[in-house]
Parts: structure tokens; C-alpha cells; sequence
């Protein structure tokens, strides 16, 4: 059962605290503005009231059957609170001000990435190598880093397949991913199955890149780098 | 002399206050900083001013009001999705620097870079930010993917944000790809050539891919313009498009994932 809200007993109250003590100087001082038969029938309500047979009483002073206590032919049933009809769907969230709390973690984030970047630019210098020749190949000549488990791959497959196909469908997977997992949860322990799935699929490509750059010397043939050298360049 | 001792001239502290208060009170001031701002005179820290500093700031209002508090937690999203719009900014600026001294010739394009090492204020500084802030931009949204997926935050009502993402990952892979053809020398020019090989296997027009991406059958001065073209301003201008929506829909889809 909905409980009624304080403020509106409150008003309640004070409605009825009102009409009692206009419904008493009415009865006393302005009997010409309410009709005879009516101030009458309000006093028999109100001893009907003590005599317990509100029927009876209403019956034996002239009243429409059911009326209620008081003489009222209208009752108060229950207050509707807004929220009982209206759906809400939002539950509360526990919400902190985006000033300062997410605003200040930025800023610091921020912060610490340009003074990283700033001081590692300073440290170590890109690459320049010599100008660009046609008439000489590089040995190995990689792809950027990210590209180097494409690489990887065209060691053994058909390039259509390593450098098109694979990485096309690798991208359709991902893209496709919130539509092919239905599981609702986001709970680590509900999905223990996409979660090894993912591993496995970011585990893959990280050891072809990591072969790419740092196993693969000259003609791009394996070798250690703990012994040969490290062939790379970002 | 009574008369100076009653009324001294007033201290430089005293005038400066004076021209800061008539500064800070004027309708220009107070139309520019509005209400909230730590600028106006008589910040309160209260949660209606707090709310201000957010409604008021054409930067700051990509954030909503109030945020949830688990959101906040550095622990949650290790900030990777910002760091990531943040590095695209400094990208952007360090960018615009560089352009200043380049060229985009295969006759000019090494020297220029060379020269913008040797004889350019700063020059040699603001490269390597650009080319070591690219890796880590490619570093920060890859594992900003791998953030939003262990946290099951593709699901759900947000699982077009999360292709939108995908969108993201390979605009940014491209955008560092069309980079590293620039400076022109060997290491650009095999890379590349590495490349651009193996799009020329797509299927079907596998040929036509490439002469389109290299401006004609080899690498040369035309793929050089073609390229940085689309790294300063196609690639850019397309990145833009699809990080407003990312971030519009960050919000549209009740804000940050979680708590899990």
C-alpha cells in the first residue's frame, strides 16, 4: 500500500481543522448563506456519528443511501504518489559532480601524458634514415609495427589470404562481437568463455607482431635477437 | 598637510585592487566568464556553481553535470578512451607545427624534414613528440578496445558505440599508416611499399585499390601528395566525424559502462 505523503496529511489535516471551525461559525453566525435543510442535516450526521449506525442515521435525516460519515456522498480513496503510474524506469544512481572529480583526474591524466611525451621526445629521437632510393631494398624492409603480424602471416599464407582475408575477418568479428555474444551480464565471472576469446584473439596477434619485430632478420628470416640483433625500426 | 594626511594617495596594492575589481565588474568580464567560472569574482563552491563550471565551458560540457561515481575510479577506465582524444589533440597541434616545414615533394620532402631537425627552433623536439605520441595513440585506443570489452561495455544498449570504436581503431591505424610515408626515407618508403603490396591482393580489384592509394603503379611523388593529403586533412576530418558520435553516444547511451 502506498504510504501518503507527510506534507499531504499535513494539508489534510489543516483542511479539516478549517472546515470544522468555518462549518461551526457558519452554523452559528451566517445561517442565511447555507439553507436550513442542509445545517439540519449536517447536526444529525454528526450525531448519527456517535450513535455508530451511520446507515440508519443517514436514512432516518433524509440522507442519500451510502453516504458516509459526516454526511460526505464523497470519500477520499487513497493518494496516487506520481512514481505509481508514471513508469519509472531510472533507478537512483549513486553520481558525483563531473567538477571536480572527473574534471581534476583528467587534467592530472593529461598532464602526466604530455610531461611523458614531452621527456621521452627529449630523450630519444625518431628515426630519420637515409633518403628514400628505389634502387636500394632494405634487408628486411617490415611494415609499421602494427602492420608486422600481417607480415608475419605472409610467411605463410597466400597474401590474399594473410594481408585481405585474415585481418578482414578478424575486423568483422569485432565489429560483430556485441551482436554474436547475448549474454547480458557484464559480470567477469558470467563470461568467462568471450573473455578467454578475446585473450586468445588479442594473445594471437600480439605474438605475431612481437615475432614480426623482433624474431625476423635479414630476408625475414627467423633469428634471436639475443644473438643476431633486433631488425627494427618504429 | 592635514589635509594629505586625511586623504593619502592610495598604494599601488590599493589601485590594483581597485582596476581589478572595475576589471572583473564590468559587463564584458562578467559576459565572457560566466557564472561558476573560477575567474568570476565570488566562486562559491557550491553544487549550483559546480554544475556551471560544466554548463558554462564549451570544452567541459562533453561531460554531463554529474557523472556516476565508479566512473571516476582511475582504476576503472585508466583513462585510455581520453588519453586517446587527448593525444589526437596533441597530435593535431605538433601537426600543424610540422606542416609549416614540409613540403609533400619526393624532391623536397627528406630535406625538409631534415632541415626542420637541424635549423628549426624546437624542430627536432615537436617531431619526435608527433611520431612517439602516434605509437602511443595506436597503443592507448587499442587497449582502450581491450578495456571496453573486458568490462562486457559493447553490450547492450552500447553495442553501435562499440562498432563506431572498431570505426575508430582503423581510422587511427590509417592515420598513423599515412604518416609514416612522409619523412621519405628508407625506413617510409619500405614500409610502405610492404604495404601497399598487400592491399593489391584485395579480391577482385585488388589492382585498382592500389593505383588509387599510390596515385599510379609505383610509389612515387604522386602517392606522397595523395597520402598527406589524407593524413592532414581527409583522415582527420573523417576521425572528427566519428569521435563527435562516439562521444555523443557515450552519453545517449546513459553515460560510462558498469559498475560490474
Amino acid at each position: 500500500m502506498t504510504e501518503i505523503p507527510e506534507h499531504l496529511l499535513k494539508r489534510a489535516q489543516a483542511a479539516r481543522q478549517k472546515a470544522a471551525g468555518t462549518g461551526s461559525a457558519d452554523s452559528a453566525g451566517s445561517g442565511e448563506r447555507i439553507p436550513d435543510a442542509l445545517l439540519d442535516r449536517t447536526r444529525a450526521a454528526g450525531t448519527s456519528e456517535k450513535a455508530a449506525a451511520v446507515v440508519a442515521a443517514g436514512a432516518s435525516a433524509g440522507l442519500p443511501v451510502g453516504a458516509g460519515p459526516g454526511g460526505h456522498t464523497q470519500r477520499l480513496l487513497t493518494v496516487v504518489k506520481s512514481g505509481s503510474i508514471q513508469e519509472a524506469k531510472a533507478a537512483p544512481v549513486d553520481k558525483v559532480h563531473t567538477w571536480p572529480h572527473l574534471l581534476a583526474v583528467e587534467f592530472v591524466a593529461a598532464l602526466a601524458c604530455t610531461a611523458f611525451l614531452f621527456v621521452f621526445s627529449w630523450v630519444v629521437n625518431a628515426p630519420l634514415l637515409q633518403a628514400a632510393d628505389f634502387n636500394k631494398t632494405p634487408n628486411p624492409s617490415k611494415a609499421p609495427w602494427y602492420f608486422l603480424g600481417l607480415q608475419e602471416l605472409l610467411t605463410m599464407f597466400h597474401p590474399m589470404i594473410a594481408g585481405v582475408t585474415l585481418p578482414g575477418m578478424g575486423l568483422i568479428a569485432l565489429i560483430l562481437a556485441p551482436y554474436l555474444d547475448r549474454n547480458p551480464s557484464n559480470k567477469p565471472e558470467d563470461r568467462k568463455f568471450m573473455t578467454s576469446m578475446m585473450t586468445m584473439f588479442l594473445m594471437f596477434w600480439a605474438v605475431l607482431v612481437i615475432i614480426g619485430s623482433f624474431f625476423r632478420g635479414p630476408g625475414f628470416n627467423f633469428i634471436f635477437p639475443w644473438r643476431d640483433g633486433i631488425y627494427f625500426e618504429l | 598637510m592635514a589635509k594629505v594626511l586625511d586623504n593619502p594617495r592610495p598604494t599601488i596594492k590599493e589601485r590594483a585592487a581597485k582596476l581589478g575589481g572595475q576589471v572583473q565588474g564590468s559587463q564584458a568580464w562578467n559576459s565572457i566568464f560566466r557564472p561558476g567560472s573560477i575567474f568570476r569574482k565570488g566562486y562559491t563552491d557550491s553544487p549550483r556553481n559546480r554544475s556551471y563550471v560544466v554548463m558554462n565551458s564549451v570544452l567541459y560540457h562533453l561531460h554531463p553535470v554529474k557523472v556516476k561515481r565508479h566512473a571516476v575510479k582511475v582504476s576503472y577506465t585508466l583513462c585510455l578512451g581520453g588519453l586517446s582524444f587527448f593525444l589526437f589533440i596533441l597530435l593535431t597541434v605538433t601537426g600543424i607545427f610540422l606542416m609549416f616545414f614540409y613540403r609533400p615533394t619526393a624532391a623536397n620532402a627528406w630535406q625538409d624534414i631534415q632541415m626542420l631537425q637541424t635549423s628549426v627552433t624546437f624542430g627536432l623536439l615537436v617531431r619526435n613528440m608527433h611520431r612517439w605520441g602516434a605509437h602511443l595513440m595506436v597503443l592507448s585506443v587499442f587497449l582502450h578496445m581491450a578495456r571496453v570489452f573486458y568490462h562486457g561495455a559493447y553490450k547492450p544498449p552500447r553495442e553501435f558505440n562499440w562498432v563506431i570504436g572498431v570505426v575508430l581503431l582503423t581510422l587511427t591505424l590509417l592515420l598513423s599508416f599515412t604518416g609514416y610515408l612522409l619523412p621519405w626515407d628508407q625506413l617510409a618508403l619500405w614500409a610502405v611499399a610492404v604495404g601497399t603490396n598487400m592491399m593489391g591482393y584485395t579480391p577482385v580489384f585488388g589492382n585498382q585499390v592500389r593505383f588509387v592509394l599510390l596515385g599510379g603503379v609505383e610509389i612515387g611523388s604522386e602517392t606522397l601528395l595523395r597520402w598527406y593529403v589524407l593524413h592532414v586533412l581527409m583522415l582527420p576530418f573523417v576521425i572528427v566525424i566519428f569521435m563527435a558520435i562516439h562521444f555523443w553516444r557515450v552519453r545517449k547511451d546513459g553515460g560510462i559502462s558498469g559498475p560490474l
